[in-house]
């Protein structure tokens, strides 16, 4: 089997409009959510969010390309340029042939959509723009991706809701590690902060009206974010021969289904899905330094991740550090394990360790070092990524320094 | 013929436990009906479009919702007094 190196991450989020500026919000543990700046947000009882304030897709994109680019593909392909740029990758005829992308997104171009659903329903106009479709749907940020770059493999989508990035990610991983390809451009993107989005998810009565606060006794609930984060998975000999700088190596993957129930999570699924990744990876429990929780605040999220940790982790549950940079940046749905995983990158090579903010309350439920509200310096040689979806799909990566 | 605030409330509950409102007794609990999380929200929406009021109610800690679930009864209440609030 082949190795798998990280060696380009780009990103954009509510803490900054690059990887390396959200990295450096999750070094200073800074609040990224705040009062939501949207089309009738007064009619909204949830009015925050991790948005990204002043964006302007035409600072980045001329008119041409963004009549075709809906706010979730101008994310990924911010995030792709970062992320290709820092590679330092020429991606040549005969690699264009064994590059490919994957990308996650749960909700797609939702901004298209709610815009033209309006003009439809609301306005009851009879036309929309020519370019609805090819806009909304869930690839188009896969496929631009692709032609930005000329990626002729393997390209798709994942949607998974919550869990989206991560499974990307993971496809990824395993069509190189398979020797399918050799250079794969992977994350995910989500700019679910539109009337329709958050409507949807009041609806659900779990969110929260002030702040989230994983792992805090007084958590009252998950806060929606917006970006993407793209990273160059490149096989290792490949990128050991062009010299490049290698971030981190991806090491293992696995997937498990609850089969239980749509919404609640489930820790035996959770559980498995940990276990499954250490298997892949060739890990010992005892080898894992930190885990980007999944963390996403409510109340039944975070009793279940800790039990789930502590069930495979044993004794060692109480050494590892686990946060959730929710609290930061949001929860961006499809979006949030490639956000994330820049905090088990950011461990892996700088040694920081990105805090959960917002922590108020310890919860017995959720008696874990869970690095509350500061960053800490710690030497990890192994982090996991968790992320565990509505519908019962659970993902978690490993990583290891290198 | 309008339907009282308490016919109205028990109907919705009886739907979500898939039995004859005959059958949902004043003092079962939501658990004991069969009606879990889910059930319960979508109750709670039922109650929201029946009525017209917004019932200030959080699926993270219901017990510390102003909207007490305690069981049949104290649903309704609660909907009364909901129902008062907004003069509907």
């Amino acid at each position: 089997m082949k190795r798998v190196v990280i060696t380009g991450q780009g990103a954009i989020s509510s803490l900054g409009t690059s990887a390396i500026a959200t990295m450096e919000g999750m070094r200073e543990g800074r609040l990224g959510i705040s009062d939501l700046v949207i089309r009738d947000v007064d009619r909204l009882s949830v009015k925050i969010g991790g948005q990204v304030h002043g964006y302007d897709g035409a600072d980045y994109f001329s008119r041409q390309e963004l009549v075709l680019y809906d706010k979730f593909t101008q994310f990924a392909l911010l995030s792709a340029k970062e992320a290709m740029t820092q590679s330092g990758l020429d991606i040549s005829e005969n690699l264009s042939l064994r590059s490919g992308v994957i990308m996650g997104t749960a909700g797609g171009g939702l901004h298209t959509q709610d815009e033209n659903y309006r003009n439809v329903y609301e306005a009851g106009k009879n036309r929309v723009h020519p370019f609805v479709v090819p806009r909304l749907m869930m690839n188009a940020a896969a496929s631009h991706v692709s032609m930005t770059y000329n990626l002729q493999g393997p390209a798709y989508t994942v949607a998974t809701a919550c869990a989206s990035s991560n499974h990307a990610m993971g496809q990824a991983f395993h069509m190189i590690r398979s020797g399918a390809t050799d250079v794969m451009l992977t994350g995910g993107s989500e700019s679910m902060l539109v009337f329709g989005g958050i409507k949807a998810w009041e609806g659900l009565r779990v969110m929260s009206k002030d702040a989230c606060r994983p792992f805090s006794a007084n958590r009252n609930g998950m806060v929606q974010g917006e970006g993407a984060a793209v990273f160059v998975f490149e096989e290792y000999e490949h990128a050991k021969a062009r010299g490049a700088e290698i971030l981190a190596e991806v090491i293992g993957f696995a997937m498990t289904s609850d089969a239980a129930d749509i919404v609640t999570p489930n820790q035996v699924g959770a559980a498995r899905a940990i276990k499954g990744a250490l298997l892949d990876a060739g890990l010992n429990g005892d080898e894992v330094g930190y885990i980007n929780a999944h963390g996403t605040g409510t109340t039944v999220n975070d009793k279940t991740e800790c039990a789930a940790v502590r069930d495979v982790f044993g004794t060692h549950a109480d050494k590892l550090m686990m946060s959730s940079t929710k609290s930061m940046h949001g929860h961006l749905i499809g979006g949030t394990g490639a956000v994330e995983m820049l905090a088990c990158v950011m461990a892996l090579r700088d040694g920081v360790i990105a805090p959960t903010i917002g922590y108020e309350q310890p919860d017995p439920a959720c008696d874990l070092d869970v690095v509350p509200n500061i960053a800490r310096d710690a030497k990890v040689n192994v982090a996991l990524s968790n992320a565990f979806a509505f519908g019962g799909l659970n993902a978690v990566i490993a990583l290891r320094s290198i | 013929m309008t339907q009282s605030v308490q016919d109205q409330v028990i109907a919705i509950i009886a739907e979500q436990a898939v039995m004859d409102v005959s059958e949902v007794k004043l003092d079962a609990t939501l658990e004991g009906l069969g009606i879990d999380s889910l059930g319960l929200v979508e109750a709670v929406f039922a109650i929201e479009e029946t009525f017209d009021v917004q019932v200030p109610f959080n699926a993270n800690d219901p017990a510390d919702s102003q909207f007490d679930i305690t069981n049949v009864q104290s649903m309704i209440k609660a909907v009364e007094g909901l129902v008062a609030a907004a003069g509907n």
